[in-house]
């Protein structure tokens, strides 16, 4: 069961009032993975979950689950449940008929159903809350009930819209931890919506990286972090520096008119590329004994780290660091072969990088919660 | 400044009320004068209801009312339901429809339906103008109060609770019934009274409607004062004010128990 393909898009494309949703779209989910579609508002993320979800049609593609052409199947016949944002609870029943909604549609007989809501209470640490009315019920309770509501069905995959984007960040954490658990111990797949990178790097098997309808990046969240694809992946997980850099040879980068080593290779001599430092990588030594100088311009304590701003050149860069360095003091930076990332030029090129209007990147998060995930993102494992 | 308003408030309440409040105490009146006041009686109400011409516009009055307010409950609903779906210019447009009769006046609405009624009678003998057509067009004006009142509740309710139960495995007609009306319910009951008020009172559109077949209280009370006007009549807009009035207290309570609900 294991590594089998169980849900694949193929060449979806949407359009909600003329305007694309979705381009030709092609994802494979294999069963029992937690995939994450993360991405900005508005790229196309939620939109591939309701299409799985049955509650969209797309205009063209394919939707396959288990091998099996579902794309015109109504949402009531599908084997995948869905956990909604802010949860969808039925305000009339209490918790107990909530759980047991589904199984009740399926005319499961009465002691499967008293079994199973049990057992799902349980799951979810919510036992003795059976007779409560959901609306008395705390963000983080409800997001329980709205999890053993969706488990109940026992479907084979879960798709989760945002679920923890109503919850503080302390309760955030915990039920992050609890989803993967949750995950794990059922072995079910998991497909998770997001726009947190923090969320999806630590819970998920694969991160899928979406943008204006498109996959920008599939992988682990470590090849997504360490190894972006282009400058909106680079740019949205965690910090970086993406600066404009010409390829030598192999393993060789020119920035700033000096060469670096580096690790990467495969490009064409003299080609222009992105090249992202990420601000943890840089190492601070005194001004002579850099491979670069810059001027502080800006230090921010994080708690963690102080984030600073430096200037080489008229080009901003952040650097995390746990050193405090005097704003206006003139600093070296060292660059391992190990810190630099090379990236081919994209349609994002020369888009991020720069701090000089640091911090502008989440704008386009119309969620003002986002703003508050979006701190010490830099450290995300 | 205060006690101003006060005053000013009073004023007002005694003018709106003055008028029913006198109709009130000459219905028991033991004269037939309207000015003097001769002893306490219950008479005209006891001959109000040995009076076959009231109590059978009574009985046409209160058949309208409950079934226009039934049918006009299921199809506003329905309506509402319908019009919540649609995108948003084709919404607003309908709303903005739905509303025309509730601003229209009155006279407009009961000519247009008397001349369609007759139009369609003498072209195909259907629809006579009496009973039927008296409560197709109260069905009619109460279809509006009906929209009005459900809407919100759709509103207010979280757009993914009927995908939920699609989700879990409802067919869109169950996942209404089990989901969307419970939710709703509220609207739909004050809507349903509100449309059953609106009959009970309505006069302009019956007198219009209702031929010669079927006259509901209204009408009655209306083509009575014609002849003489009777402390009876006094008693019977007692009645109605008082029956309508109990409709409004049941309203109100129904929508003020439902805010609290709503208020978790």
């Amino acid at each position: 069961m294991e590594n089998q393909e169980i849900i694949r898009l193929q060449n979806i494309a949407v359009s909600f009032d003329g305007e694309k949703v979705l381009d030709d779209f092609s994802l494979s989910i294999r069963n029992g993975e937690f995939v994450t579609l993360l991405g900005p508002s508005g790229c196309g993320k939620t939109t591939t979950l309701r299409i799985i979800g049955g509650f969209v049609t797309p205009d063209e593609g394919d939707v396959f689950f288990d091998g099996e052409l579902i794309t015109k199947l109504p949402a009531y016949k599908r084997n995948v449940n869905t956990i909604f944002q802010r949860y969808a609870l039925f305000p009339h029943l209490n918790v107990y008929d909530n759980v047991a909604f589904g199984m009740r549609v399926q005319k499961k007989s009465r002691s499967e159903v008293h079994e199973t809501v049990k057992q799902m209470l349980e799951l979810v640490n919510l036992k003795g809350f059976e007779k409560r009315g959901v609306g008395t019920l705390s963000g983080g309770q409800q997001q329980r009930v709205a999890i053993a509501r969706a488990l109940a069905n026992n479907p084979r995959v879960l798709l989760l819209d945002e679920p923890l984007s109503a919850l503080d960040l302390k309760l955030r954490k915990d039920m992050q931890g609890e989803l993967k658990n949750i995950q794990q111990s059922l072995g079910i797949t998991f497909l998770y919506v997001t726009h947190d990178q923090e969320e999806a790097l630590s819970m998920s098997d694969t991160v899928v990286v979406m943008d204006g309808g498109r996959i920008q990046q599939i992988g682990s969240p470590q090849d997504v972090y360490n190894e972006p694809q282009n400058a909106f992946v680079a740019d949205f997980i965690g910090e970086s520096n993406i600066l404009d850099g010409i390829m030598h040879e192999d393993y060789l980068v020119e920035l700033f008119g000096r060469k670096f080593r580096c690790l990467d290779k495969g490009f064409a001599p003299k080609e222009p590329v992105d090249v992202v430092i990420r601000p943890e990588d840089i190492d601070i030594v005194e001004p002579e004994k850099g491979h670069l100088t810059g001027t502080v311009t800006r230090v921010t304590f994080k708690g963690v780290h102080y984030e600073t701003i430096v200037d080489f050149k008229g080009f901003k860069w952040m650097i995390q660091t746990t050193d405090y360095c005097e704003p206006g003091s003139v600093i070296g930076i060292v660059l391992n072969p190990e810190d630099i990332h090379i990236m081919k030029k994209s349609e994002y090129s020369g888009q991020f990088g720069d701090y000089s209007s640091y911090s502008e990147e989440f704008d386009e998060l119309a969620d003002p919660e986002a703003d508050l995930l979006h701190e010490g993102g830099g450290e995300a494992e | 400044m205060k006690t101003l308003s006060k005053i000013y408030n009073a004023l007002i309440f005694l003018f709106l009320y003055a008028p029913i409040v006198v109709l009130i105490i000459f219905s028991f009146n033991d004269s037939k004068s309207r000015v003097v006041w001769h002893g306490f009686t219950t008479k005209w109400y006891s001959s109000l209801f040995s009076n076959s011409e009231i109590l059978d516009s009574l009985k046409i009055t209160l058949i309208v009312a409950v079934v226009a307010a039934v049918v006009a409950t299921v199809i506003g609903t329905l309506a509402a339901v319908g019009i919540f779906g649609m995108n948003r210019k084709l919404k607003q447009t309908l709303l903005a429809v739905n509303n025309i009769p509730m601003v229209n006046p009155e006279i407009v609405t009961g000519v247009a339906l008397m001349l369609m009624y007759v139009f369609i009678f003498r072209a195909t003998g259907l629809l006579k103008p009496g009973f039927t057509t008296l409560l197709l067009s109260h069905i009619t004006f109460c279809i509006p109060y009906v929209v009005l009142q459900v809407m919100p509740k759709l509103r207010q309710m979280n757009r993914h609770m009927y995908e939920a139960a699609l989700d879990l495995g409802c067919r869109p007609s169950s996942a209404f019934f089990k989901v969307v009306l419970p939710e709703i319910l509220p609207g739909v009951v004050t809507g349903m009274l509100m449309a059953f008020t609106m009959s009970l009172d309505d006069f302009v559109i019956s007198y219009f409607t209702s031929g010669s077949s079927a006259q509901n209280l209204s009408v009655t009370i209306y083509s009575m004062t014609k002849r003489r006007i009777t402390p009876e009549i006094n008693a019977l807009s007692t009645l109605l004010f008082g029956a309508v009035l109990l409709l409004l207290i049941l309203v109100n309570v129904w929508q003020i128990r439902d805010k609290k609900k709503a208020r978790y």
